[in-house]
């Protein structure tokens, strides 16, 4: 949580200082973003090919727990599809690229901001934002309505990290390597689902 | 756009091999922090500078809600369908 204020606190701060217009010319061109996304491409990379403990979760589960972050990504995009229908001038797979930023929020506005427009970016930047807020206040009230993986799935890539201590105290310590798989795997395909996405319209 | 997914893809084959140098690979991940601080600036520089996304904020966080409201909701109903089918089920045979 201390994590994500922080990144909010750049961002606010970029906001204000473009804003208050108290920038030297060559930091407002946009053109380094490019650059620096690639940087931090390949270097999330290396985070996950490097990280032990997510190969072994990757090893030896039971067939159910793949179907995990199938559900995720299934039922998100029904869901952000379905809202679709309520929402004016905004394009479907618009839409459809910010839900699959499935919480993880810095890196898909970050390439959403780079493939499509910095207005999407800030909408997926406030959604996924969003999304990991709704997921640890509601956790506890999820479960209790919509079984133990409703908060894993509402968490979505966020679960093995922010939102894993409250998925694991309301779904129960079993839970807790659920969540953490189905983080990962989400993690992993968050890039790999934005671009695919933007790149059908 | 092939390019971010090659990028991650070399990646994660080097952090791979490299998984070992423990050094390296926590080196790595505080980079990662702070590239995920200059890009969130410069993405927040980019808006602050951009009148029309000024203009528009409310609107843009209208939408960012909506967007969050369903993908949460579409997440947690088929979650309730796989875990009430598959794992419950589970459950009750390691009870």
């Amino acid at each position: 949580m201390r994590g994500s204020l922080i990144i909010l606190a750049f961002f606010a701060a970029g906001v204000l200082l473009g804003y208050g217009g108290l920038l030297p010319q060559w930091l407002t061109g946009s053109d380094y973003s490019s650059y620096a996304l690639y940087l931090l491409m390949f270097l999330v990379g290396v985070g996950i090919g490097g990280d032990e403990k997510a190969l072994k979760a990757l090893r030896g589960f039971s067939f159910h727990i793949l179907l995990v972050p199938l559900t995720t990504i299934v039922g998100t995009l029904i869901g952000v599809a379905a809202v679709y229908l309520f929402l004016n001038q905004i394009t479907l797979t618009d839409v459809l690229a910010v839900g699959s930023g499935f919480g993880y929020y810095s890196l898909s506005s970050i390439i959403i901001t780079d493939l499509r427009s910095p207005e999407l970016g800030v909408v997926a930047l406030l959604a996924n934002v969003m999304r990991e807020i709704i997921t640890l206040l509601m956790a506890p009230l999820f479960v209790r309505f919509f079984g133990k993986l409703a908060p894993i799935s509402s968490g979505g890539a966020t679960s093995m990290d922010t939102t894993l201590p409250i998925i694991s105290a309301s779904s129960g310590k079993e839970y807790a390597i659920v969540s953490l798989f189905h983080g990962i795997v989400l993690t992993i395909l968050v890039p790999f689902l934005v671009t695919f996405i933007l790149s059908l319209g | 756009m092939l390019t971010v997914v090659l990028i991650m893809t070399a990646g994660m084959v080097a952090g791979y091999f490299l998984r070992q140098k423990r050094k390296l690979i926590s080196l790595s991940e505080r980079l990662t922090t702070w590239a995920i601080y200059l890009l969130l600036f410069l993405l927040g520089i980019a808006i602050g500078t951009n009148d029309e996304i000024i203009r528009n904020l409310h609107t843009l966080g209208v939408k960012a809600l909506a967007i969050t409201i369903g993908g949460v909701l579409g997440s947690i109903l088929l979650a309730w369908v796989t875990y009430h089918f598959l794992f419950k089920k589970d459950e009750e045979k390691q009870q």
